[in-house]
């Protein structure tokens, strides 16, 4: 039957457009540069090294932080222990916890500051940083500030008792809210920690370092230092740390994994992703669509528990193709201050790099590329939303992380066909099913192995809601209750 | 081509919907960030989609020629204004409105079959239509039977719209399909496709009388049914929300979910419309706040 153009024939460009609505930056504070804060001060690096991080929708720098090395390493992992033997450990359990809930209404007093900083030094749309990123992490310091002083009701009959120092090392995707993630539960166990954040998006972890001196939490309670890949090595490997905490690449958790061996540390991995996204014919397509674009475009597409492959029912293939490609045409594509921007700048220029890379792979592989047309600015990192189709489950594009806005959809016929292709990966972080059906919820969300499987929904976050991957997307819990545990030694 | 596309359509194949999700993308459009231009361009816009209305049992011919006479001149002080696209009433008003808008290009439209409830029978309904057509009105405001739809006799409600389509003699016909009373967005969209399917050239939220009418996740469960029942058959639906419609701002985020969804396109008053009685004034409150920075008195806007 000759079919008039589906919806992709509408029309998006011109017309009517949106006027320039920049978020305001008068209220922010920034210092030009910034040392180490260790033993609750900001301290010069040993080497006195600093580098600059840049923002990415412009490339120019915003600040110098000190490069932390080996001594300066040293110094705050003995500066966590002494605070961990000192005060920290010894504390009541409620005064602790107060500690903990001053830090979170410190983030929420501050939040439009962190928000503005958040986007500035990461490139992700204030939008998502105002109402996302900012938000969850008070959330996080709210929800474990409430368990400090009710460990022995979340695991009845066993005692409970803080590791001591933990070492975490955190991505640049989601800086303050890793952060959160990590130092929460750490400091609500009793714990005292060392945190590196990454090197591309130091500042709102130093912002929280301004936060802790407020909050007057005992010196070295928290520290924070600075550096790239070898400063964080230096910080898993000392033999003063605890527990190992790292959220970032399968390859880097490989790494840190064979190190710790043998060495008795605790630890939890929170690696990458691939997940799935399988949309049944009978979805409810228009909210699926807009579920498909969640999955995959927020924060840039920059997310370990993306919906990077799209398995949808042959049925619906078509129809489901066409919406999301008028979709993805009215995503806006920009400086991530402006309140309009719904897809910001890449991270970094060596994470814009692999990303086209990728998009040559998907090419040369013979798939089939398409891009929205909106335009993109001159200067800085960017990327628009993108997608393949013609790919099968040997595409490398459908088999490794890419970790940008590129979307692998592949077609299934069978329900049994939609579940091995989802799994039938070296991932298994997270996964998403859409279907009007209760018992197919069901059935999918038990089948698929992944940490976390949305049902009709995508890229939700809780505190309350543990949070992890199966197989390479790594080993532990974060958040809620399993969140505790991996900060605490149990007594049987 | 009417018969070709006359069929009542497999409303059980129509695509569900899901409420946490349209909730979610509403969300986004109302977080969207209207200023400065863009904002003064949205304000005119919708002045010009406005179909002002007066639907009480009080109204007078006198209430009449005065809302057509605010419909041709909305704020005189400030040039460069549009006119709003319609005047809408009841049928006994029809040629009092239609003489007092003269040659102005502002529509008439009437309110027919059995408006608001539509508890009557057909053929009163068809000889109210022509009655208001024959009045001089461009546009017919219908009503559909809900006890019909909700009842599962969609035969009976495509059959109904047909039969007002035919009765219309080309006035442009929009279906109301009073969502306040349909009870989930699932019926929403089936309610959508059916009215498109059987002939509508606008669909319409709600009478106005029932509450609740228009909101942003019904009107957006609509505008995905005229886009996809565009993309079947090619024919573009017009869509009006009605009632509850009272502020700049709220209008603001309808034209933003209008745009995102349909595209330039639907961005005339050909294809979309507010219906309303009191939103008029607060645009122009607003177009006065943006050009002079100062907000003015509500006594310096016609009250009609």
């Amino acid at each position: 039957m000759d079919r008039p153009a589906r919806a992709s024939a509408l029309a998006f460009e011109g017309g009517w457009t949106y006027s320039p609505a920049p978020e305001s930056t008068e209220h922010v504070r920034i210092d030009e540069r910034y040392g180490l804060f260790i033993g609750g001060e900001f301290v010069r690096p040993a080497e006195g090294r600093y580098f600059p991080t840049l923002n990415p929708a412009t490339e120019e720098p915003i600040a110098e932080v000190a490069l932390a090395t080996d001594p300066d390493v040293d110094r705050a992992v003995r500066a966590a222990r002494a605070a961990f033997e000192g005060p920290w450990s010894r504390m009541k359990p409620i005064e602790r916890g107060k500690y903990v809930y001053r830090l979170a209404r410190l983030i929420q007093e501050r939040s439009r500051e962190l928000a503005v900083i958040e986007s500035l030094d990461g490139g992700k749309p204030i939008r998502e940083s105002r109402d996302i990123d900012i938000p969850l992490a008070a959330a996080h310091f709210f929800y474990y500030a409430g368990w400090a002083d009710k460990l022995e009701y979340a695991f009845p009959g066993r005692r409970a008792a803080p590791l001591g120092v933990a070492g975490q090392v955190i991505p640049w995707n989601f800086p303050l809210l890793m952060l959160a993630w990590k130092i929460a539960p750490a400091l609500a166990c009793g714990n005292t920690v060392v945190l590196k954040p990454a090197e591309t998006t130091p500042l709102t972890a130093l912002k929280f370092a301004e936060a802790v001196q407020d909050a007057g939490l005992p010196p070295g309670v928290v520290n924070i230092v600075t550096g790239a890949g070898e400063t964080g090595a230096a910080l898993v490997n000392h033999p003063g740390v605890d527990k190992v905490a790292f959220t970032g690449s399968t390859e880097v958790g490989k790494i840190i994994q064979r190190s710790l061996a043998g060495t008795g540390k605790r630890y939890t991995l929170e690696l990458g992703g691939k997940a799935a996204n399988v949309v049944f014919a009978d979805a409810a397509i228009d909210q699926a669509v807009e579920g498909i674009v969640n999955g995959i475009f927020f924060n840039q597409g920059h997310v370990c528990c993306a919906g990077s492959r799209l398995l949808v029912q042959e049925s619906v293939a078509e129809e489901v193709i066409d919406k999301l490609k008028a979709r993805m045409e009215t995503l806006i594509v920009g400086d991530p201050l402006d309140k309009n921007t719904d897809i910001g700048a890449i991270n970094s220029q060596a994470q814009l790099e692999k990303i086209r890379s990728y998009l040559e792979i998907g090419l040369a592989e013979g798939a089939e590329m398409h891009q929205s047309s909106c335009p993109v600015p001159e200067r800085g990192w960017w990327c628009r939303p993108t997608l393949f189709t013609g790919v099968s489950q040997s595409n490398r594009i459908v088999q490794e992380e890419i970790f940008g806005p590129v979307l692998a959809i592949q077609t299934f016929r069978t329900e049994e066909e939609g579940l091995a292709k989802a799994n039938n990966t070296p991932y298994g972080l997270s996964g998403g099913v859409w279907t009007d059906k209760g018992a197919k919820v069901f059935r999918m969300t038990r089948g698929i192995r992944a940490g976390v499987v949305w049902a009709n929904t995508f890229n939700k976050f809780d505190p309350t809601a543990p949070f992890g991957g199966y197989k390479e997307s790594g080993m532990g819990r974060e958040g809620g209750l399993h969140g505790l545990d991996a900060y605490l030694d149990l007594d049987a | 081509m009417l018969a070709a596309r006359s069929r009542l359509p497999d409303l059980a194949a129509v695509t569900r919907v899901d409420e946490v999700g349209v909730a979610e993308r509403v969300a986004r459009f109302t977080s969207r960030s209207i200023k400065k231009e863009s904002k003064v361009e949205a304000l005119k816009m919708v002045l010009s989609m406005i179909d002002l209305t007066t639907l009480e049992g009080q109204d007078t011919p006198g209430k009449v020629r005065q809302l057509c006479q605010k419909a041709m001149h909305l704020h005189d002080r400030r040039p460069g204004l549009p006119h709003v696209a319609a005047v809408c009433v009841y049928p006994t008003l029809v040629a009092v409105a239609k003489r007092a808008l003269g040659d102005s290009g502002i529509k008439v439209a009437s309110v027919a079959t059995a408006f608001p409830s539509g508890m009557a029978p057909r053929r009163v309904k068809i000889e109210e239509t022509k009655i208001a057509v024959g009045e001089g009105a461009d546009e017919i405001d219908m009503v559909i039977s809900r006890g019909a739809f909700l009842a599962g006799d969609y035969a009976a409600v495509f059959d109904e719209i047909a039969a007002i389509k035919e009765a219309a003699q080309g006035a442009h016909l929009k279906v109301i399909l009073e969502t306040g009373e349909l009870g989930s967005l699932d019926r929403v969209r089936r309610a959508s496709v059916l009215a498109m399917h059987a002939g509508a050239d606008f669909i319409k939220t709600s009478t106005g009388k029932v509450q609740p009418a228009a909101t942003l996740p019904v009107t957006l469960v609509m505008l995905q049914a005229i886009r996809d029942y565009h993309a079947e058959t090619g024919r573009m639906v017009g869509m009006k929300p009605a009632g509850g419609i009272a502020n700049a701002k709220l209008a603001i985020h309808y034209l933003v979910m209008l745009k995102e969804t349909l595209g330039n396109a639907w961005m005339t008053p050909d294809r979309f419309r507010f219906g309303a009685s009191s939103l008029a004034n607060d645009v122009l409150m607003q177009i006065e706040k943006q050009l002079t920075g100062r907000y003015q008195s509500a006594d310096y806007f016609s009250r009609d």
